[in-house]
């Protein structure tokens, strides 16, 4: 293919710098340029070479795509076929870009926002360390451990030591297995009452810890407790496969006794 | 030259005895001009450091345990969270206005259990690979949420249509370069639309862990350290999008840990192995966000009224200043 310079100058017609479409090279010359969505058709002509600042003669082209063709061709008259041809392909060049353009600016616009490097650098080492300082795992354990002792879960997980309950524990020195089974009555008794009053101390939603709350009391009341043990055990069971997870992730080498539910823990 | 510099010259390894030397009183080792001997030099004083900074620690503890009971508390170390600038948004949790507001506010319709979350997960225009992947797992998550692409369509438009089919909530998920890095949260019965910055994501495959993948019962909700008001909007936010009564038996939870203004998200399976002692695994995505600003009405740029943008230069200017 033929490479072709383009032509720097302004008033160019084609662009390309040819001696045929070089403003400069040619006594006579138009052009086609638009201002502000307005089209013009500037021509030269050699009468006014002399005077440089009326040279390029400026007429406005009408909005209507055929009236401004039909404006062309009459300004134009008499003049050579190469340039008036030109023109006019400019002209309609020009108008389908505004016409573009003016979609476009009616449609929704992807808005590019640059990033800062120096920026983006600093938050992700600022993230990085509010994650260390985070402690994310023992944060969500203690939560979950929180929930246990404000019996947010209701009487699933059956074990016989409890929270207050293990203050008494401190106090007395007697022997675990009796202290242990009359705990396990009292909290029986206790807990249908103590569901309904405490209140959630320290989660940030108290609404949403009291709507749990009132709810698995509800379903407490419905079902037995041999159903709900055995739900536990069952749920337990199901939960010695994911069991292994955390087990394994902590001491791989460790084989994991499962106790029965049954058998009092001691601790 | 000068300055009774130590090694003797043409003795390049072995190090003089320190008797020997003598330095004059304002010599400091940045003044040795070559780089091998002040290196040394800077090597035998960071020793020297260290030495004396483990004396003085072996003599604290020594006089700690000889006072025994009588010894004064162990000073607190000093940490950002320690040294927080006081907000005053704060929020007391007995506080009636805020009780109040929180009670009148948009989520009120949740929280008094007049409306089940139905959440749409959607994605900016072409989603690539990791995107996708990552709005499915999320939907996996959250219960009750259906993943829609769209192709082109304005996101004013969408949200009458979304309104009218009932769902509650929107996600947006913005993506640059194959990898979301936003995620526009919108509330939707003319509910506030929350813009974060989201970063770090891992796909369920790239945590480490055996897991399964979640169940379809509804998770419980972790919230944590929200504590302004900014904050807790944002809290009741998070906590809509899941249904309100958790299914114990399915021991899921989904954390939201909010640290110096990094949310961090994360999705758990726990179970309990006695009273006192909790295992944990890691299942589902997880990611952390950065809020960039909370809007009043739905989400519109243009004219949209913002209750809180994140302005960098009034914002970032403290090392110890939290908003939320």
């Amino acid at each position: 293919t033929k490479t072709q310079n383009f032509c720097r100058n302004e008033y160019n017609l084609t662009g390309l710098c040819n001696r045929s479409s070089c403003p400069l090279a040619n006594s006579q010359y138009a052009t086609v340029r638009e201002e502000k969505g307005r089209c013009y058709l500037y021509m030269k002509s050699i009468e006014r070479a002399a005077f440089p600042r009326r040279l390029w003669e400026r007429v406005l082209l009408s909005k209507n795509y055929e009236r401004a063709l039909e404006e062309i061709d009459e300004n134009l008259i008499y003049w050579p076929r190469f340039l008036r041809h030109k023109c006019k392909q400019r002209f309609t060049k020009i108008t389908q870009y505004l016409i573009r353009m003016r979609r476009l600016t009616l449609r929704r616009r992807r808005k590019l926002v640059p990033l800062r490097r120096k920026i983006e650098r600093r938050e992700n080492r600022r993230e990085e360390k509010a994650l260390i300082a985070a402690q994310l795992d023992n944060a969500i354990e203690k939560e979950l451990l929180e929930r246990l002792k404000q019996d947010t879960y209701g009487d699933i997980y059956n074990f016989p030591i409890h929270a207050f309950d293990k203050a008494l524990q401190q106090q007395e020195a007697e022997s675990d297995s009796d202290s242990e089974a009359e705990r396990e009555e009292e909290e029986e008794e206790e807990d249908v009452d103590k569901r309904e009053f405490v209140e959630a101390e320290d989660s940030e939603l108290s609404d949403f810890e009291d709507m749990d709350k009132l709810d698995t009391s509800s379903e407490e009341e419905q079902e037995e407790e041999e159903e709900v043990e055995k739900k536990a055990s069952h749920s337990k069971s199901k939960g010695k496969t994911p069991l292994k997870g955390p087990a394994r992730r902590k001491r791989p080498y460790i084989e994991i006794e499962y106790e029965e539910e049954t058998e009092p823990k001691t601790k | 030259a000068g300055e009774g510099s130590g090694p003797v010259p043409g003795d390049g390894a072995g190090p003089p005895a320190p008797e020997r030397v003598l330095f004059p009183p304002t010599f400091s080792v940045s003044e040795i001009k070559n780089k091998q001997r002040r290196h040394f030099m800077f090597v035998r004083w960071k020793q020297q450091q260290r030495k004396e900074k483990l004396a003085l620690k072996k003599k604290r503890r020594k006089e700690r345990e000889a006072l025994g009971d009588k010894a004064p508390p162990k000073a607190v170390p000093k940490t950002i969270e320690n040294q927080r600038v006081y907000d005053e948004t704060t929020v007391d949790p007995n506080d009636e206005e805020v009780a109040f507001d929180e009670a009148t506010d948009e989520f009120a319709p949740y929280f008094n259990r007049q409306t089940v979350p139905k959440i749409l997960i959607t994605t900016s225009d072409r989603p690539r690979g990791r995107t996708v992947r990552f709005c499915e797992q999320l939907a996996t998550v959250i219960p009750n949420s259906h993943v829609y692409y769209r192709r082109g369509l304005a996101l004013k438009r969408i949200i009458p249509q979304c309104i009218a089919r009932d769902f509650t909530d929107l996600i947006v998920i913005n993506e640059d370069r194959k990898i979301p890095n936003g995620l526009v949260l919108s509330h939707l019965p003319d509910g506030p639309t929350a813009h974060f910055r989201m970063s770090s994501v891992r796909l369920r495959k790239e945590i480490k862990r055996k897991g399964k993948e979640p169940t379809e019962h509804v998770p419980e909700v972790i919230l944590n350290n929200f504590t302004t008001r900014l904050g807790h909007s944002i809290g009741r936010m998070f906590a809509a999008l899941f249904p309100h009564d958790p299914q114990f038996v399915g021991r899921q939870v989904a954390t939201f840990h909010n640290q110096r203004d990094y949310i961090f998200f994360r999705f758990h399976r726990y179970i309990f192995k006695s009273e006192k002692k909790v295992g944990i695994q890691e299942l589902g995505p997880r990611f952390t966000l950065k809020l960039r600003s909370l809007q009043k009405g739905t989400f519109d740029s243009k004219f949209g009224e913002y209750e809180w943008i994140h302005k960098r230069r009034e914002m970032d200017t403290s090392r110890r200043k939290f908003h939320l």
